[in-house]
């Protein structure tokens, strides 16, 4: 018996390479080998473009029988700008300062007129003032120091800046005094109670202002707004003009003002206004002016009150295709589950948490690049659909265009790996797929179209992963500006990068568990 | 196939066998310390419950290079527990499993350390034999030529772009085999992989597991049936209620299952019988005109017959079958079994099972 000729074998074959990128390899091998996991892949990009293409086409601005192709001004940050307002004015040559006192602010609603509620007097965001502007065409820039409605004195500037002065309401017992002085292409504004007293309120550089500007007196008074009915593509409500009326004496000027008399100009105004307007005027009698006035000068935001179409109007199909998303990226996991493969793939590679990982890794790449195609094609070709309709398409910077269509692909590559997380803890398809749908899909259905009331809505948005949704919300809101802020209008409660934060921490929750139990568990 | 074998490469039946007694440890010496010594599987007093079931309790053998090592019990004896436990799919509660000297999460590439076959139904049905491979070799580092080479190996060249979800349970087990030998391993472990195979499979599987063996390498093969293992396994570990009843080679344990006993073929079966249990001997009925004797040697039992003039045909050495001699060993597990599944621990014979049933 030879037994200690007995020669252990040993294998000529090389040895292959060890490391995670190996394990993605095997990760992709396995996913691009089922046909039916790439096409429900494929399919889900597919339903983005669709159901986008479907919202664009039946979203129709149509004026007397025609498109509308309403012109929306833009300010000089390249936003959509409402800027609307009665504006007494004089040319101001060079460097130079305006001082006035309001004494009242009052409003009324002239929807009655309109057959509206006449429910709505002075709007919380009416507003009456100094005002230094380029000139007198829509979006050029400004800066303008103003009393409110409820929000006391401001100085704004440039339709999206806004910082607080003086709180409380205006009277005759308690007028306030505002000054903007200009000096190149800086301007400062002070507020006052008393006129001798003088406080900075704020300092806007309105960057390339030229010296020949118009500067004078404003009112205006922001759209009424009622919500009636919200659904997913859109919403209906009452929407009526509002007038503001504002009394102002004490005015008085320095520097150059070449003009010799005041002009009072309706800025904005008229049939053509997107925004509702109801128009304006002037009386002067001395040295006190009263004015009424109508509109708004701020950010246009998406609303009721407004015609306009954000870009990710066609990205409506989002929700959809993330269902398809949804089901191939856990069955990815629960697959292996079910057939007992997973002891195949432990086998081969028995460091578990790395497979996990790299499952996650493969299937959010891959729902990334199937995200990214269907939301590119759904804005770019959304986008010029709408415009065709005649709908006004809200300008965004290239890099808000970019955040909203990569952050969708984004929300499709976080939402798979929160799939594939919910998928290793449960190990049954059926279970994981119908938990990842209620967790991420359900609640935005709920809230965007308004089956919930607002506020349980936007909760749903905060708390739940559908608050990565947020990341496709291409126009800011902003305090200053009245507007139903609601999901239906494009409104998340969370910021983009928030929103998109709290569906990161779920997908993460999830992931870090199932590798705990991964590891925990016999497989 | 590889001209570094040192052995058994004229004939499978070439190999040399180790004298193993029933009970006792292999006697393949100092294995372990041997340089290269990566072909084995030393498995150590592994104890597992799932629950109040005792899966396994107190485990230990060790699967030794250069031979087939049935692994065998009845059905829920431990077998496939065992081998997830080996493969680190399952922690044991105590005890450890080594493979080529290491725990099996330590290994690197562990396809090229140890290629196994535990379920062959655990496949995506969508993905073809192929596609199957190429994802594991993927995992390793492997290329797709490797995967065509073990295909050939296997003999799966014609089906292998088919689905395996259209394979017969044959085909599958012929798959997983192509998969185990993926990483070239010098450990090979396959859980019943003789299940669902036509008459010619089992021909292929016995030639191929022993043309493994025959190259140095370690080979664990289970099975509930010892008649799969009969013409294959050199080496036998038999378990029952989760630990080792035996570890011995075939050849012994054959021996120790025959020793003693005797054939007689005779035509005058109850005149024998009463003259050989006048003898002392224990005679048992083994066919029509055959019975076994035991406790006494064959030239003493051709005395007493021809005295009392019986007539008998042949007088042979009981040589006993392999299946006999598993039956033998397992019994006691295998009663413990039945009875457990009808009716729990304290329905522990038929009388108490009918009055269960009769409820």
């Amino acid at each position: 018996m030879t037994t200690g000729s007995i020669t252990s074998y040993r294998s000529d074959m090389r040895a292959g390479r060890d490391g995670f990128a190996q394990l993605l390899r095997a990760e992709w091998t396995k996913f691009t080998t089922v046909r039916g996991w790439v096409i429900g892949l494929v399919a889900g990009a597919l339903v983005i473009v669709l159901l986008g293409l479907f919202a664009a086409a039946s979203s129709h601005a149509t004026c007397n029988g025609q498109a509308c192709n309403h012109s929306v001004p833009v300010g000089p940050g390249g936003e959509a700008v409402t800027d609307s307002f009665y504006f007494v004015h004089r040319p101001l040559a060079g460097n130079g300062s305006i001082t006035v006192r309001v004494t009242s602010l009052t409003g009324g609603s002239t929807s009655h007129d309109l057959g509206g509620p006449a429910t709505a007097g002075l709007q919380p965001w009416s507003k009456a003032g100094i005002i230094i502007k380029e000139s007198i065409k829509q979006g050029s820039a400004y800066a303008a120091m103003m009393v409110t409605g409820s929000h006391g004195v401001r100085m704004q500037y440039d339709y999206t800046g806004d910082t607080a002065g003086l709180a409380g309401a205006v009277s005759t017992a308690s007028p306030r005094w505002m000054r903007l002085a200009r000096s190149g292409d800086t301007i400062t504004g002070y507020e006052s109670a008393n006129g001798t007293a003088w406080t900075k309120v704020g300092t806007a550089r309105l960057a390339g202002l030229s010296p020949a500007g118009q500067a004078g007196l404003f009112a205006t008074s922001p759209a009424y707004t009622q919500v009636t009915s919200q659904r997913l593509l859109g919403s209906g409500g009452i929407v009526g003009p509002t007038l503001a009326t504002a009394v102002f004496d004490h005015v008085s000027l320095h520097g150059t003002w070449p003009g010799g008399a005041w002009r009072g100009s309706l800025i904005g105004g008229g049939a053509s206004s997107v925004y509702p307007v109801q128009g304006g005027g002037y009386h002067q009698a001395g040295g006190r002016f009263t004015m009424g006035g109508s509109g708004d000068i701020a950010a246009a935001v998406a609303g009721a009150g407004n015609p306009g179409r954000a870009i990710e109007h066609s990205l409506v199909g989002a929700f959809a295709g993330l269902i398809a998303l949804v089901v191939v990226a856990a069955m990815f996991i629960t697959a292996e589950y079910r057939r007992g493969l997973i002891r195949t793939t432990l086998i081969a590679c028995p460091r578990r948490g790395r497979v996990l990982v790299a499952k996650a890794v493969v299937i959010g790449a891959v729902a990334f690049v199937a995200g990214l195609a269907g939301a590119a094609a759904a804005v770019t070709l959304g986008e010029r659909l709408l415009r065709d309709n005649g709908n006004f398409v809200y300008p965004v910077t290239p890099l808000t265009e970019v955040r909203v269509v990569a952050g969708t692909a984004a929300l499709f590559a976080v939402a798979a790996v929160l799939a594939v997380g919910i998928g290793a803890i449960l190990r049954r398809s059926a279970a994981a797929v119908t938990a990842v749908i209620v967790v991420i899909v359900l609640p935005y259905i709920l809230a965007v179209p308004h089956v919930l009331p607002v506020g349980a809505g936007q909760w749903l948005l905060r708390i739940t992963p559908a608050a990565g949704f947020a990341i496709q919300q291409s126009i800011p809101q902003y305090p200053q500006v009245s507007n139903a802020y609601t999901p239906s209008n494009g409104y998340y409660p969370l910021a983009p990068w928030a929103g998109f934060a709290v569906l990161c921490g779920y997908a993460a929750l999830a992931l870090g568990l199932a590798i705990v139990l991964l590891r925990r568990r016999d497989a | 196939m590889d001209s570094r074998n040192s052995f058994g490469a004229d004939r499978p039946g070439g190999r040399p066998r180790e004298s193993g007694i029933p009970g006792t440890a292999p006697s393949l010496p100092a294995v372990p310390s041997l340089p290269g010594m990566e072909a084995t599987i030393e498995v150590t007093d592994l104890r597992k419950r799932f629950g109040p079931a005792v899966a396994l309790d107190g485990m230990s053998f060790t699967v030794l290079p250069g031979q087939v090592t049935g692994f065998v019990g009845p059905n829920g004896a431990g077998k496939s527990t065992t081998m997830r436990v080996i493969l680190g799919l399952d922690a044991a509660d105590a005890g450890s499993a080594l493979v080529g000297g290491r725990p099996y999460r330590s290994l690197r590439h562990p396809l090229s350390h140890v290629g196994a076959l535990l379920d062959a139904a655990a496949l995506q049905p969508s993905r073809s034999a192929r596609n199957h491979l190429l994802w594991l070799a993927h995992s390793q580092g492997l290329t797709a030529g490797r995967v065509d080479e073990v295909i050939g190996q296997a003999g799966l060249a014609s089906a292998a772009l088919r689905k395996a979800g259209g394979y017969s349970l044959g085909m599958r087990q012929r798959l997983g085999i192509a998969a185990a030998l993926l990483g070239d391993p010098p450990v090979i472990m396959l859980d019943e992989p003789f299940n669902g195979m036509d008459p010619e499979g089992i021909v292929w599987m016995r030639g191929f597991l022993r043309s493994l063996a025959a190259q140095g390498r370690a080979v664990l093969v289970s099975s509930h049936l010892m008649s799969e293992l009969q013409d294959t396994a050199d080496h036998l570990v038999v378990i029952g209620r989760g630990k080792v009843i035996a570890d011995t080679s075939v050849a012994a344990l054959i021996a120790a299952a025959s020793s003693g006993r005797v054939t007689l073929r005779t035509t005058a079966r109850p005149d024998a019988m009463t003259v050989l249990a006048n003898t002392g001997a224990t005679v048992a009925t083994a066919g029509r005109d055959t019975l076994t004797i035991a406790g006494l040697a064959a030239d003493k039992i051709v005395a007493p017959l021809g005295e009392s003039r019986v007539p008998f045909a042949e007088v042979s050495a009981h040589r006993a079958t392999l299946e006999e001699a598993y039956l033998e060993l397992t019994r006691d597990a295998v009663e413990f079994r039945a009875a457990a599944a009808s009716g729990g621990p304290g329905a522990s014979s038929p009388q108490s099972d009918s009055k269960e049933a009769a409820r």
